[in-house]
């Protein structure tokens, strides 16, 4: 690789269009009950917004935004949050990852079942979001730029 | 290659309609008189769990540890991508 660089273009270009990717992400995570989309569609986005600040800023400007050392907790929070998801059925009485039987006042099971699936998306969003960091932060680190 | 091609064409000239109600895989009873799911799912995914989108009902709910288990691999794979990429001090031998 050539000498690094800094051009303020790409940069300020990364900047402009990262929050809207990331906005969209969120929209696929959560609008997924209503039009395709879902976890791992949105857990993509939300690192492509992440990793396109990653490569126009380098190292030390992604540190500001999601540090590298935070990638993996990340990753098992994600996995942590479905995983709990369906322990918390369990111990409610009901079958792992019955959805019906989680301890939400004022819910009928439908409605229940509804918040279930959007709480273990959130929590596949995270996880793809985070692992698809963690390649990228461990693939750059030894080269010296940034 | 061609002769390839040209069977899968016409094992596709035989594949039913899409969409016909009368299709084998919408019927209510399989040919072995079992319920068949896909008409289930079709017809109570909105009721079960208020979720228009029947795909998300199916791979969320329904089908819930198969998507846990996509997750965990998603897991496995980016830890063991951490293991090989990961950049550590190489000892010298001897």
């Amino acid at each position: 690789m050539n000498k690094p660089f800094q051009t303020p273009i790409v940069l300020l270009g990364a900047r402009l269009l990262s929050p809207y990717i990331m906005l969209f992400g969120w929209y696929v995570i959560i609008h997924g009950h209503y039009s395709p989309g879902g976890g791992f569609q949105g857990g993509a986005l939300l690192a492509a917004s992440i990793l396109l600040i990653r490569v126009a800023g380098g190292r030390r400007v992604a540190q500001l935004q999601i540090k590298e050392f935070a990638t993996t907790p990340l990753a098992v929070v994600g996995v942590s949050i479905y995983f709990a998801a369906g322990l918390v059925a369990v111990a409610m009485g009901g079958y792992f990852l019955d959805y019906g039987m989680l301890p939400i006042p004022g819910m009928d099971p439908a409605w229940l079942r509804y918040t279930g699936i959007l709480i273990i998306e959130v929590g596949i969003g995270l996880a793809v979001m985070a692992i698809l960091v963690m390649i990228y932060d461990n693939m750059v680190r030894g080269e010296d730029y940034g | 290659m061609v002769l390839f091609a040209a069977v899968l064409i016409y094992a596709a000239s035989d594949l039913p309609y899409r969409g016909d109600p009368d299709n084998l895989m919408h019927a209510e009873q399989s040919i072995t008189d079992t319920r068949v799911m896909g008409s289930y799912f079709i017809q109570n995914a909105y009721r079960d769990a208020r979720t228009p989108n029947m795909v998300t009902v199916v791979l969320g709910d329904y089908r819930s540890i198969d998507t846990f288990g996509e997750q965990i691999v998603i897991y496995t794979a980016g830890l063991i991508a951490l293991l090989v990429l990961r950049k550590t001090k190489r000892r010298r031998v001897v």
